[in-house]
């Protein structure tokens, strides 16, 4: 595993062992000093051309408990938004000296592309690309929940965790603005190829063309859906405020009604049934309060193991070993 | 001028025959002494002849962007890939809407002497959809206009439209329509299948070329005029202008030689090479396009020859420049791509060069009988060879078809009576200057 731009391309082995040394990175997250010696000297650029301050900190909290030197580039400011080409900006942060990109670029495939034109040769970690995918967000959802339905607590430093397993046989509802979602496209691959069942619930607006092709099963009636089916999770996906008014759907009353997770359906959900959400929410839109604060809800487990996972990522992908030697 | 007597050539896969070039004319080869010192034999042997090939659709970007193409390195490109006649398209900068911008055009192209290059004038001002431009003056100038498109941007506007397709036929104009919906294809940056939806790249749908295509046929039936398509791309479409000719509808279609080979699955590589207006649809359009092409619902071949600089080609896939470059390919890639159709050279000539020369009126191209202009190609069928697109005289590097193996080259073009591409290697250009087309 050179880089890690998707998880449409990422084998299940690849992603269990990702998870498993997350297992091992969280027990760090605990200790009184939370740093591992294992990338000193290496520096870790964070490209950031698209305003991210969750992810960008995630990362940066990942890489410097891992020891490595952070170096924060933000397209706003800098020499990109005087018109500066991508190729340029690339091959000076490569004179620079950098040994691991994270990227977040607004136009899908742009880390792809770095991967691969030899403006640089470093490991590509994908922070998220356009509509296309956000894997480091996938693979600590796939954590979270591995955690939860195994019966584990959900985040923070567990002994014997769930490590080696997949989420065979989970049932998974991501519901909400799939068609603009890189969270809904990487998670759709990675959690099926972990043996989850993914079920995809939308408007047919905010559904991309071509869906059905998707290893996923498809409700437009999120009631429906709830009623039908039994999940063991439902992941609620942000709805942009600029989609509010092309015409996806009426309005924001209207969307709220049909696939919010309103009060009145957090109640009608199973009692095992967890929350997740990527983030940032959208309260009283795609999410209520009540939902958003259940004790159900793994929203902020999912932020605190986002740190383990790019950890296990960029130690994966810096040192090319499988598990720490801690 | 001198003479020449091709000696041996396979004239259009029909059989081997001589064909002899008396002052810049096509003449039965008795009337040639092939001892006389003004007379250059041409052994052609294993060689096909083909009429000099016609294309409808290229930019050469001249004036404006000439850091990406000038009107002599397209003519030079042309003459490599066999064409004797180019059509340059409007969007230029300026925009090709006003009598003394193709008469600039016109000019450039007699000055450059290796094609005949024709220029395309602008529907609209600007190309900004609003106005009719001064299409009257523009086909009365010395460029004489007969095809206007503001290619690159459609005429959404259906009264525009139609006034437009009312107007040319004053002179026996054509429009030639960019058929892409402005809505349906608002940030769109491929085609919208399963590739996009994976890719989660804003998709171009189908339905926003068909949409159009079928709207100006029904107008062009309304009003009784000439339509071209350029650059169809979809199955739809094909069905529609199926339709539209059994219906005796006037309407003339193009398919370009990447559309009848590459598909969307290439998009996966995010390399901007083959990022392209229309997009690359998906196999089964492919298929129907190689259908239409030899039974003849699509016309003809234009290349949509769009050289682009490296800085707008190297960058990621959302910011780059949309086209390819392909004048010098085209032959090669069209015989591949139409390898497992009943489709032979009589059906090449045809789409690539009487058929064009007819609809665009090109006079002087698209015949080898005697009598014609001599606008000839000659082509080697068995000269398997890679694409190498920095060996290409286009200043455009973007080609989609670098590193594929093709088995037919262009070894000499005949551009009225010179021969400006010769063994395979570019030669002078007509020394005639600003005349031949007065001949």
């Amino acid at each position: 595993m050179k880089h890690l731009l998707d998880t449409v391309s990422l084998s299940r082995e690849d992603a269990i062992s990702i998870l498993d040394i997350a297992e091992e990175m969280a027990q760090v997250s605990e200790r009184e000093v939370k740093k591992l010696p294992v990338l000193r000297g290496r520096t870790v650029v964070n490209l950031f051309f698209e305003d991210s301050t969750r992810t960008r900190l995630s990362f940066e909290a990942a890489a410097k408990r891992l020891s490595a030197d952070v170096l924060n580039f933000s397209a706003k400011g800098s020499s990109v938004s005087k018109g500066e080409s991508l190729q340029d900006t690339i091959q000076t942060i490569s004179a620079m000296g950098a040994d691991a990109l994270v990227v977040r670029h607004p136009g899908s495939g742009t880390p792809h592309r770095l991967a691969h034109t030899g403006w640089i040769d470093v490991p590509v970690v994908n922070a998220g690309d356009g509509t296309h995918e956000h894997p480091t967000q996938a693979l600590l959802d796939a954590f979270t929940l591995r955690r939860a339905l195994g019966g584990f607590c959900a985040s923070g430093a567990v002994k014997d965790g769930p490590r080696g397993r997949g989420l065979d046989g989970a049932k998974v509802a991501i519901v909400g603005d799939v068609l603009h979602s890189r969270v809904a496209r990487s998670n759709v691959h990675l959690l099926a190829n972990l043996g989850a069942e993914v079920h995809l619930i939308a408007p047919p607006t905010l559904l991309p063309w071509g869906v059905e092709t998707w290893p996923v099963t498809l409700h437009y009636d999120l009631d429906e859906a709830l009623h039908s089916e039994e999940f063991a999770a439902v992941m609620m996906l942000r709805v942009q405020h600029e989609r509010m008014h092309e015409s996806f759907f009426p309005n924001e009353r209207e969307y709220a009604r049909l696939w919010g997770l309103s009060a009145a359906r957090l109640a009608g959900l199973p009692k095992e049934t967890f929350i997740m959400h990527p983030g940032p929410m959208n309260r009283g839109f795609e999410i209520s309060a009540a939902a958003a604060d259940s004790p159900r809800a793994l929203i902020l487990d999912q932020v605190e193991n986002g740190v383990s996972v790019r950890m296990a990522v960029l130690y994966r992908l810096l040192t090319g070993q499988e598990e720490t030697n801690d | 001028m001198t003479d020449y007597l091709i000696r041996g050539a396979n004239v259009l896969g029909q059989g081997i025959a001589d064909i002899a070039i008396k002052d810049s004319t096509i003449v039965d080869p008795d009337l040639l002494d092939p001892d006389g010192s003004d007379v250059e034999l041409v052994n052609a042997d294993g060689l096909i002849a083909l009429p000099g090939l016609v294309d409808m659709h290229t930019h050469l970007r001249e004036p404006g962007k000439e850091d990406a193409e000038t009107i002599l390195s397209g003519s030079r490109a042309a003459a490599s890939g066999g064409f004797t006649c180019v059509h340059a398209m409007a969007n230029t900068a300026p925009v090709a809407d006003t009598a003394g911008v193709v008469e600039q055009v016109h000019r450039l192209g007699r000055t450059a002497g290796y094609t005949e290059v024709v220029p395309i004038g602008a529907v609209t001002i600007g190309l900004e959809g609003q106005n009719l431009a001064e299409i009257g003056a523009m086909a009365r100038s010395a460029a004489r206009v007969r095809i206007f498109s503001d290619d690159g941007i459609c005429v959404s506007d259906p009264l525009l439209m139609r006034r437009a397709l009312e107007y040319v036929k004053t002179f026996d104009g054509v429009i030639a329509q960019h058929a892409q919906e402005p809505r349906l294809t608002e940030g769109a940056q491929m085609n919208e299948g399963v590739v996009s939806a994976e890719l989660g790249l804003p998709g171009w749908p189908a339905v926003a070329e068909e949409s159009i295509i079928a709207r100006d046929v029904l107008l062009a039936e309304h009003v009784g005029s000439r339509l071209h398509i350029c650059h169809v791309s979809t199955k739809g479409s094909v069905d529609i202008i199926r339709w539209a000719k059994s219906r005796g509808v006037e309407i003339t279609a193009e398919v370009t030689p990447h559309h009848l080979m590459l598909t969307d699955e290439l998009v996966r590589s995010f390399d901007p090479v083959y990022k392209v207006n229309p997009p690359l649809r998906t196999e089964a359009d492919v298929t129907a396009l190689r259908e239409a092409l030899a039974d003849g619902t699509i016309d003809v071949i234009g290349t949509d020859h769009a050289p682009h600089t490296a800085e707008h080609k190297c960058s990621e896939w959302t910011a780059a420049a949309m086209g390819m470059v392909g004048m010098e390919t085209a032959l090669a890639i069209v015989v591949e791509a139409m390898s497992d159709y009943d489709f032979d050279y009589r059906d090449l000539a045809r789409v690539m060069s009487a058929t064009p020369a007819r609809i665009t009126g090109a006079t002087g191209h698209g015949s080898l009988e005697s009598g014609s202009s001599a606008n000839i190609v000659l082509i080697d069928p068995n000269s398997t060879h890679t694409i190498v697109p920095a060996d290409h005289a286009t200043k455009g590097r973007n080609n989609p078809f670098a590193g594929l193996e093709v088995s037919t080259s262009i070894t000499d073009t005949f551009f009225y009576g010179h021969r400006v591409f010769s063994g395979g290697e570019l030669s002078t250009p007509h020394p005639a200057g600003a005349s031949w087309t007065d001949q």
